[in-house]
């Protein structure tokens, strides 16, 4: 593995190596030295979670990082192209971490300089780091990937974690339970893909009956502003929001995930429950983030 | 002799006669051609077709077609077959086949597309969809050729 961009460029056999390296960092079996080498986190489009995830995870292996967040301060104001930009960077820096609401931004990057790049979200496209970290959080909390029910609720159209994480899981032989109102269904050429791949999904408009049987439920924020009239959103709002009462007739290995942040998609006496898993899902990030530097420098 | 190769014979001494080109296409694929001004072009529009019931053919004198043409006249009209003449002869018959592997023909249409905000080449590949579609090597977006603009 040369950079990370996509998870479709992703093996099962990577995955699977991924979710080892992360497991063992995390057990402390393997302890990444990363002294002496800087990774350079361009955050074109402004992110705080992911930024500082990646920032908390160089710095767990005694590195260090130069940080550009937004454009405001850089020469990319001034005219200077993404090309030079980059180049520019890279004769400074050991590894580039970079989000930009341009999609195929990271895959540009990673053609153009010579050190590796990781892809921290491109636009709509992808956000293949939220994906494997969330993989890892299935694997650890249901000790497989195989044969899993997972249910996927929320804005499932415009949310490109749930766009990566289901190609991910398709590699695993998923069962999938699509819940989002009818205008924020998983987009078409996704389904056509999983159709193509065999993989079995229904989709419903309700979470509260469709979750006894999931091994995960996997829940996004469905934002107000993708509502032309707000009275809908205040109409279907219950539907998408998860309450403790909901959850008596779970399986005893069921997680709730969230990739943060959450609004009120998932009600907060859900947090006291074994149930919930969105906090520590944060902490597997910054494992996982180890992990993939660890590897693209070669350090593992 | 099939009518067919009498047009295609009979009418020009020496270039290339793009047949069988989906009727409506015909400007499509004109647009593709690196004409000058300075070949003869007979465009025949709508004729009967045994094979695709209505077609349109392109014949030009004295033109061989680039690698490039060749491969966007492809995308948009997948039938099409190049015939190409010398003193009045076929010597070459051509099927079109899309490329595998599409470089710098088309034009994604998706406006976050990095492709269309920085000066670099598009990349598309085929996918195995059915009808066929094209895939963005940078934004990961499938479409089908219809939907796509094909780079002049």
């Amino acid at each position: 593995m040369k950079n990370l961009i996509s998870m479709r460029d992703l093996s099962k056999e990577e995955i699977l190596h991924l979710m080892d390296v992360t497991s063992k960092i995390e057990a402390g079996k393997i302890v990444p030295d990363m002294q002496r080498k800087l990774a350079a986190l361009l955050f074109f489009e402004p992110s705080t979670r992911t930024m500082f995830s990646f920032d908390t995870a160089m710095k767990r292996m005694n590195g260090d990082t130069i940080i550009m967040s937004g454009t405001g301060q850089t020469s990319v104001k001034k005219g200077e192209s993404f090309a030079d930009t980059l180049q520019t960077i890279a004769q400074y820096s050991d590894i580039i971490i970079m989000r930009s609401s341009i999609e195929g931004a990271a895959r540009f990057a990673s053609e153009i300089v010579d050190i590796p790049v990781v892809n921290a979200g491109d636009g709509a496209n992808q956000h293949p780091t939220q994906a494997l970290l969330d993989l890892y959080s299935i694997v650890k909390t249901q000790g497989t990937l195989e044969n899993l029910s997972i249910g996927l609720a929320g804005d499932l159209r415009f949310g490109r974690t749930v766009h990566s994480l289901a190609q991910a899981m398709a590699l695993f032989n998923v069962k999938f339970k699509f819940i989002s109102p009818s205008f924020l269904k998983m987009p078409q050429y996704i389904k056509d893909d999983l159709k193509s791949q065999k993989i079995e999904f229904e989709e419903y408009e309700n979470i509260e009956d469709n979750i006894d049987d999931l091994d995960v439920l996997y829940v996004t924020r469905i934002q107000k502003e993708r509502f032309a009239d707000p009275e809908d959103y205040e109409k279907l709002k219950g539907s998408y929001i998860l309450e403790r009462s909901m959850l008596s007739n779970v399986k005893d290995n069921f997680k709730v995930m969230h990739p943060l942040p959450r609004v009120d998609e998932i009600h907060t006496d859900v947090d006291n429950t074994e149930f919930a898993y969105y906090f520590p899902q944060a902490k597997n990030g910054v494992y996982t983030r180890q992990a993939i530097i660890s590897i693209l420098l070669g350090e593992v | 002799m099939s009518r067919i190769k009498q047009i295609k014979v009979n009418a020009i001494k020496n270039g290339t006669v793009i047949d069988h080109i989906t009727a409506g296409k015909v400007r499509k694929v004109l647009d593709i051609l690196e004409l000058d001004g300075t070949e003869t072009v007979m465009i025949g529009m709508n004729l009967s077709s045994k094979k695709l019931n209505r077609k349109d053919i392109i014949k030009i004198e004295n033109k061989e077609l680039s690698q490039d043409e060749v491969n966007s006249i492809a995308l948009v009209a997948p039938n099409a077959r190049l015939t190409i003449i010398n003193d009045f002869e076929v010597v070459k018959k051509v099927s079109l086949e899309i490329p595998e592997f599409i470089e710098n023909l088309i034009i994604c249409p998706n406006p976050k597309c990095i492709t269309n905000s920085e000066d670099i080449k598009s990349k598309f590949r085929l996918t195995k969809d059915e009808p066929v579609k094209v895939r963005c090597h940078y934004c990961e977006k499938k479409y089908l050729i219809d939907e796509v603009k094909i780079k002049k």
